[in-house]
């Protein structure tokens, strides 16, 4: 497997919605800024990725097809990727295997959400007959397994609300950010309404239009470059008998064959920034130990410490992540995006001095489908 | 399965559909020189952005054509019509209309039409009833506000059947009784019954019935109103799982004020009336605290 | 590179309409079963998994997640998929075993298109702003693209039955064909316009169906198969989604990905040409001359399993190689409207 990098990136200004551009003016937001990046024309890419969530969302079948011009990829190879919410993601992994592989030079990976167009509540709860509906709504799915959490990690019930704030805070340092809330304390957070008890509104993640694309290339194009280390993906049934939906197994799969062929023996310790898909507080805790940074139940301990912050041990979404910008089939890539920008010294305001190994995170479905890279400075 | 998209149309497109509303066709010009209605908002040859708008004739003539007999959904016309893909007058390629031709003999290759303006006119392609047969010019431009967006109504239809493994579920269900089934490779008892084992992938076979009292494992209080929501907040959902049972199912839990719902706690089915009853789950209404003591922690902390 | 081929390739009944629920579990299991039997496998000998499906051909969000428990995947598997015909999860799947990473891959695709009307979902997949409002439906853009070369003198009526007899009469020798049998021309052309200028036989078949492959990489090929179907070239290329801005009789992204698959020189090809005509025009795209053997399996005239009809022809071609009868194969799978995006899978026996 020969190395690949990212060379450049680019997003959106996120926002609820981006009622002044259309779908492939919203994609071509984030690409134009991506080539800009990398110092890259459209005769250098050989190929196109796009990854996006259910087609419900937007309300066209294989959107990609129509997107063909605006994505530059009349004459070219156009992949579409769908692998619920950790879609961005896999869109990054794949885009990066047609570079490993030999096949490509230079892919265009993109993805995006337009939110706005439907409602996404609709979409995921389109009632098929003879299936109970569920009577939660999103963040009802998945409020009965943080629960389990906190039980099971004996965590104190404040550090949901760290975690808002940190990430708000961040979000307020990042620029393209959908919401900025650099005065928001772990006080207001625990003051917000109670949606889905245990989880409060501002533990919840917002509703975006937004797109993200990055240039993956065999070698560097404009001198800065983030090498991907590894790449894992992972899945496992949505339900099963025994299945433990709070520290699923298929993460942690995941992250192990990710350490193994990145070769980080100690994750905590060498890994300087991470990206993780965060879209209910709770999740960066539970996700900690998922990942391995830390031991089962213990997750929450290094969020309370304040080792998650920028200037703390490990960094944990000092982008804001998907708690300050959410369009879903994007965010995947955003995370991925943003710990390749950490590695190459372009995250700006929120970048995290000395960032020199950093990890992207996405997940999906019911905590099932997981994918993940590792991007540092040095060349494999 | 029906929603109505909201569009934003962009500044192109925009230009395209508020021109429309103005009863004028709009194109752009390519990279290549070439005139493209309706517009491009990104060139197919260099995918560059285009922004030199090219007004054209609302007359033109066909250049590909098909007759559809019986007219389906939704589409332009409800009485026999063509496809035509029609180049009008000042553009180099051409765009997918309907023709009201009457009858296909009317219709051919190099035909002359013209637009059919709709006497209502919103911002969208449909301002265009339809193209008819004709070489005089179509009624002239008026005045119109400027459009953003536009509304996609999408109305399709699907039938969904219940796998067969589903069969005796639902036949349960409509007496009252709830079936579960047995994994024949890790014997696991799924309720609801699954097409295939989801870690075996293999149909689930035997036939268990199981009683309607069970555990709350986890749950979660539902404080947020949303689009399709049945009962008004704060209620709770659960995830309930039955004795005998080896996965929970989410389902609502009523009869006991949400600050006092506490994982372990052992529930029971408060079915609705036998006259409402159908295949489905919600013939049990909700399930509702049963009295008895709370199940031990590691009586379910695998279930979660 | 490495050396990667097709192993095993199994597939439903090409049927109207079966009762399955839409996440196509009812349709995976008993192939799965088939396709890892026949190589003496288990699930824990594959070591990427990846599939093809669409939700708006389901009538639902995430049917491909449901689909999962038909793998009965714990503990966790290696997966991804594609909201595309399965012939590109194959591709996915081909680069995957081309990084080394794992030796084994398993792909699949399925279709319930009786859920719904299918001449209308495909309207989805056009331009959600200036041309889906109008609800074109499959058949009335494939009759104007038919009669567009008919005009052109690029083929006739007659042509295009032909091509209807010659693929209903060899999906006769396989069982799983939807349409087989024996008609004349003349009798194909004495029926009724279903959209003028196309008849019914012209049109693909609303069928429900679900389609798997096995890949393996070098030594493991050989292990698992006597003569694997080495893929040798496998391209696939988009052209641009206006009807206006591009060539609708030429075809551009099939002629790139048959030129760069290295098409020339197979003895029998599979295409996935949903239209009579369009098969016309793809053999003329790929260059395939009148010793080809085209879609001996009758094609997807025979039988039409939406995302999984593409990948099936490229299993039908590699079962001409397993079983000696050829030793350079083409399957081709096509996606979007009117022959909008192509993807070209050139294999050989090796001897």
């Amino acid at each position: 497997m020969r190395p690949a990098a990212v060379v450049g990136t680019g997003q959106t200004h996120h926002a609820a919605k981006r009622l002044d551009v259309s779908m492939a003016g919203l994609c071509r937001e984030a690409i134009d800024r991506a080539m800009a990046d990398a110092g890259v024309d459209w005769p250098d890419i050989d190929a196109v990725v796009l990854g996006k969530a259910p087609d419900l969302f937007e309300g066209v079948m294989m959107p990609e097809l129509f997107l063909a011009d605006a994505l530059g990829a009349v004459g070219k190879p156009l992949l579409r990727v769908h692998t619920a919410g950790s879609v961005g993601g896999s869109t990054g992994n794949v885009a990066a295997s047609l570079v490993q592989s030999g096949v490509h030079d230079r892919v265009l990976a993109v993805a995006f959400e337009k939110q706005s167009e439907s409602n996404a509540m609709w979409a995921l709860s389109v009632p098929t007959p003879f299936t109970m509906p569920v009577h939660a709504g999103a963040g009802g799915y998945f409020a009965p397994h943080v629960r389990a959490y906190i039980r099971r990690a004996a965590a104190p019930e404040h550090v949901g609300a760290m975690v808002a704030a940190k990430d708000r805070r961040n979000g307020a340092l990042n620029p393209y950010a959908h919401l900025k809330q650099p005065d928001i304390t772990v006080e207001s957070v625990r003051a917000s309404t109670m949606l889905w008890d245990p989880i409060r509104y501002d533990e919840t993640c917002p509703s975006s239009d937004g797109a993200c694309a990055v240039v993956i290339s065999a070698e560097p194009t404009s001198g800065r470059a983030a090498w991907i280390r590894a790449t894992a993906m992972r899945t496992e049934p949505t339900t099963f008998a025994g299945r433990d939906q709070v520290n699923p197994q298929a993460g942690r799969d995941a992250a192990r064959a990710l350490w193994k062929q990145a070769g980080i023996t100690d994750p905590l310790s060498e890994v300087d920034a991470a990206e993780i898909y965060v879209p209910f507080s709770w999740f960066e805790p539970m996700w900690l130990e998922n990942l391995g940074f830390t031991d089962i139940g213990q997750g929450w301990k290094l969020t309370e410490a304040g080792e998650t912050e920028i200037g703390g041990r490990l960094p944990v979404n000092p982008s804001g992540g998907v708690l300050s910008s959410n369009p879903i089939g994007a965010s995947g890539l955003l995370r991925f995006a943003e710990a390749a920008m950490q590695v190459m010294g372009t995250a700006g305001e929120h970048q995290v001095d000395g960032a020199r190994v950093a990890l992207g995170h996405a997940y999906g479905g019911g905590s099932q489908f997981f994918a993940m890279w590792v991007v540092g400075q040095e060349k494999p | 399965m029906g929603f109505d998209y909201t569009r934003s149309l962009g500044p192109t497109l925009g230009r395209f559909l508020t021109d429309l509303r103005r009863r004028k066709v709009t194109g752009i010009r390519g990279s290549d020189g070439r005139v493209h209605v309706p517009p491009l908002e990104y060139d197919p040859v260099t995918a560059e952005r285009l922004s030199e708008f090219v007004d054209v004739a609302s007359t033109g003539v066909v250049r590909g054509w098909s007759w559809i007999p019986e007219p389906l959904e939704a589409q332009p016309l409800d009485r026999p019509f063509a496809w035509a893909l029609i180049q009008l007058d000042g553009a180099d390629t051409s765009l997918l209309h309907a023709v009201d031709a009457g009858s296909p003999d009317r219709m051919s290759t190099g035909a002359r039409v013209r637009v059919r303006w709709r006497a209502e006119r919103v911002g969208a392609i449909t301002d265009i009833e339809c193209f008819e047969l004709s070489d005089e010019p179509s009624a002239d431009p008026v005045e119109a506000d400027e459009v953003t967006m536009v509304t996609t109504p999408v109305h399709l239809h699907y039938t969904h059947s219940a796998s067969p493994t589903e069969d005796p579920f639902l036949r349960g269900l409509m007496e009252g009784r709830l079936i579960a089934q047995r994994c024949p490779e890790c014997s696991k008892v799924y309720f609801p019954p699954r097409p295939a084992c989801p870690t075996d992938g293999v149909p689930t076979t035997d036939r268990i019935e199981l009683s309607d009292r069970g555990t709350v494992t986890t749950f979660c209080v539902v404080n947020v109103p949303f689009l399709g929501q049945r009962i008004p907040p704060p209620y709770v959902s659960a995830y309930v799982l039955l004795d005998g049972a080896d996965i929970p199912f989410l389902h609502l839990l009523l009869g006991v004020a949400p600050e006092d719902v506490r994982m372990g706690m052992r529930v029971e089915a408060v079915w609705k009336p036998r006259e409402e009853w159908g295949p489905t789950m919600q013939n049990i209404d909700h399930f509702k605290p049963s009295g008895e003591p709370d199940a031990p922690f590691d009586s379910y902390s695998q279930h979660l | 590179m490495r050396d990667i081929a097709v192993v095993g390739f199994a597939q439903t009944p090409c049927v109207r309409e079966t009762d399955g629920t839409t996440n196509g579990v009812e349709m995976l299991v008993p192939i799965f079963h088939e396709v890892l039997g026949g190589l003496g496998l288990t699930k824990s000998d594959i070591g990427f998994w990846c599939s093809g499906s669409s939700d708006y051909l389901a009538g639902r969000a995430f049917s491909f997640v449901s689909a999962v428990d038909a793998i009965g995947a714990f503990p966790p598997i290696m997966e991804s998929h594609v909201e595309m015909d399965a012939a590109w999860a194959l591709y996915e799947a081909w680069v995957k075993l081309l990084c080394g990473e794992v030796d084994t891959a398993l792909v699949y695709g399925f279709g319930k298109s009786s859920a719904g009307q299918l001449r209308r979902v495909m309207a989805m997949q056009l331009d959600p702003y200036v041309v889906t409002p109008l609800w074109p439906d499959s058949l009335g853009l494939a009759g104007i693209q038919a009669r567009m070369g008919i005009e052109a003198g690029l083929w006739d009526e007659r042509q295009m039955a032909s091509v209807a007899a010659r693929s209903r009469a060899a999906a006769v020798s396989n069982p799983l064909a939807q349409l087989s049998g024996s008609v004349e021309v003349s009798d194909l052309l004495a029926t009724p316009y279903v959209v003028d200028p196309l008849r019914r036989h012209d049109c693909a078949p609303i069928t429900d169906g679900a389609a798997t492959i096995v890949l393996a990489a070098g030594d493991r090929a050989r292990e698992l198969c006597e003569r694997p179907a080495w893929i040798t070239g496998f391209e696939h290329r988009v052209d641009s989604p206006s009807f206006g801005a591009r060539d609708l009789l030429g075809c551009a992204s099939a002629v790139a990905a048959g030129k760069a698959a290295g098409a020339g020189g197979v003895e029998v090809a599979e295409l996935h040409a949903p239209f009579t005509h369009q098969e016309i025009m793809l053999r003329q795209a790929l260059g395939l001359g009148d010793d080809v053997v085209v879609n001996p399996s009758g094609g997807v005239l025979a039988g039409n399993p939406m995302f999984a009809a593409g990948l099936a022809r490229i299993g039908e071609a590699a079962r001409r190689v397993h079983d000696g009868s050829a030793s350079k194969v083409l399957g081709h799978a096509t996606s979007g409207p009117l022959l909008q995006q192509n993807l070209v899978c050139v294999m050989e026996g090796r001897e």
